[in-house]
């Protein structure tokens, strides 16, 4: 049942998804990458792991919004002609080389559903006893994979100054422009 | 089967990044990698029939172990999205500063323009 699910809202994935790369405007390009991102998000809720989809709506609404701001009210016009034969051709190729290694990576993996950590049982028989959360994702991300967080958190801040200080230029240079 | 559609998602995104011409069009399909890439690994930390991991007062603790999914997987993830948004933020911020450069977000034309 839940599989039946996650396969028809994954079809839908791929199918926005291509929509978003193939749409003729920008705009249309940002709204079908959202409806990706919320699917994505149902999916996560099918699969038992609600604080990822929680996490993953805040994460996808900003991304719009960071996105929208990008394209909006610039040159959205179509580029028909792709890029160039030959380096196109040997993408193509590529990708299917990708592809055939991917199947057959794919295929050592245990089935869908059948999950086979070792780690896990320890965190879910210990987590409450030793940090005291119930919720045992919380506890594996604030107790024992804090400096895990602590990484993520100062790349997260950094990813932020670059982009600030990027867009900051330009608003300096105005500034002295008119002054 | 799930695991396919979790690749072709993948190589959608591969695709985008390899023949777009359209600088926001690549970024898109570097975030459709990102999403497929997360998706890929809930789906592998996914139990039958499995309850979420959060702890009920009711419950027994080796029943919850043996129904509960993974949730390494989970907390690893939401790491994972996170810096995901940091680096499409700074993607954007690259590609706004290229467009009030250039005027154009068409990757063969920036690179035919010199200094």
């Amino acid at each position: 049942m839940t599989e039946t699910f996650i396969t028809i809202f994954l079809v839908f994935m791929i199918l926005a998804a291509v929509v978003a790369l193939e749409a003729r405007e920008l705009l249309s390009t940002v709204i079908a990458v959202g409806a990706v991102g919320f699917m994505l998000s149902v999916i996560f809720l099918f699969l038992r792991a609600p604080d990822i989809a929680i996490v993953q709506i805040v994460v996808e609404i900003l991304t719009l919004v960071i996105l929208v701001r990008a394209t909006i009210s610039r040159d959205t016009h179509f580029f028909e002609d792709e890029r160039e034969f030959f380096p196109f051709a040997i993408n193509i190729v590529m990708i299917m080389v990708f592809l055939i290694f991917a199947f057959w990576a794919v295929k050592t993996l245990p089935r869908f559903g059948l999950n086979f950590s070792k780690v896990a049982p320890y965190y879910l028989t210990k987590g409450l006893a030793q940090t005291g959360a119930a919720n045992i994702v919380t506890s594996v991300i604030l107790d024992y994979r804090a400096y895990d967080t602590l990484g993520e958190a100062t790349v997260l801040f950094t990813a932020v100054l670059g982009a600030v200080a990027l867009l900051r230029r330009k608003a300096k240079a105005a500034e002295n422009k008119n002054g | 089967m799930i695991y396919a559609l979790c690749l072709t998602l993948f190589l959608v995104g591969l695709y985008g990044v390899c023949c777009k011409k359209n600088l926001v069009k690549i970024i898109i399909g570097f975030m459709i990698m990102d999403y497929a890439v997360n998706l890929f690994l809930i789906t592998v930390g996914y139990k039958k029939s499995g309850i979420a991991p959060i702890l009920d007062s009711t419950m027994n603790i080796n029943y919850f172990a043996a129904k509960s999914v993974d949730p390494l997987p989970q907390a690893l993830v939401l790491t994972a999205i996170v810096i995901g948004l940091g680096v499409t933020a700074m993607m954007v911020a690259v590609a706004i500063r290229i467009y009030e450069k250039h005027g154009t977000f068409d990757v063969t034309k920036i690179r035919k323009l010199k200094g």
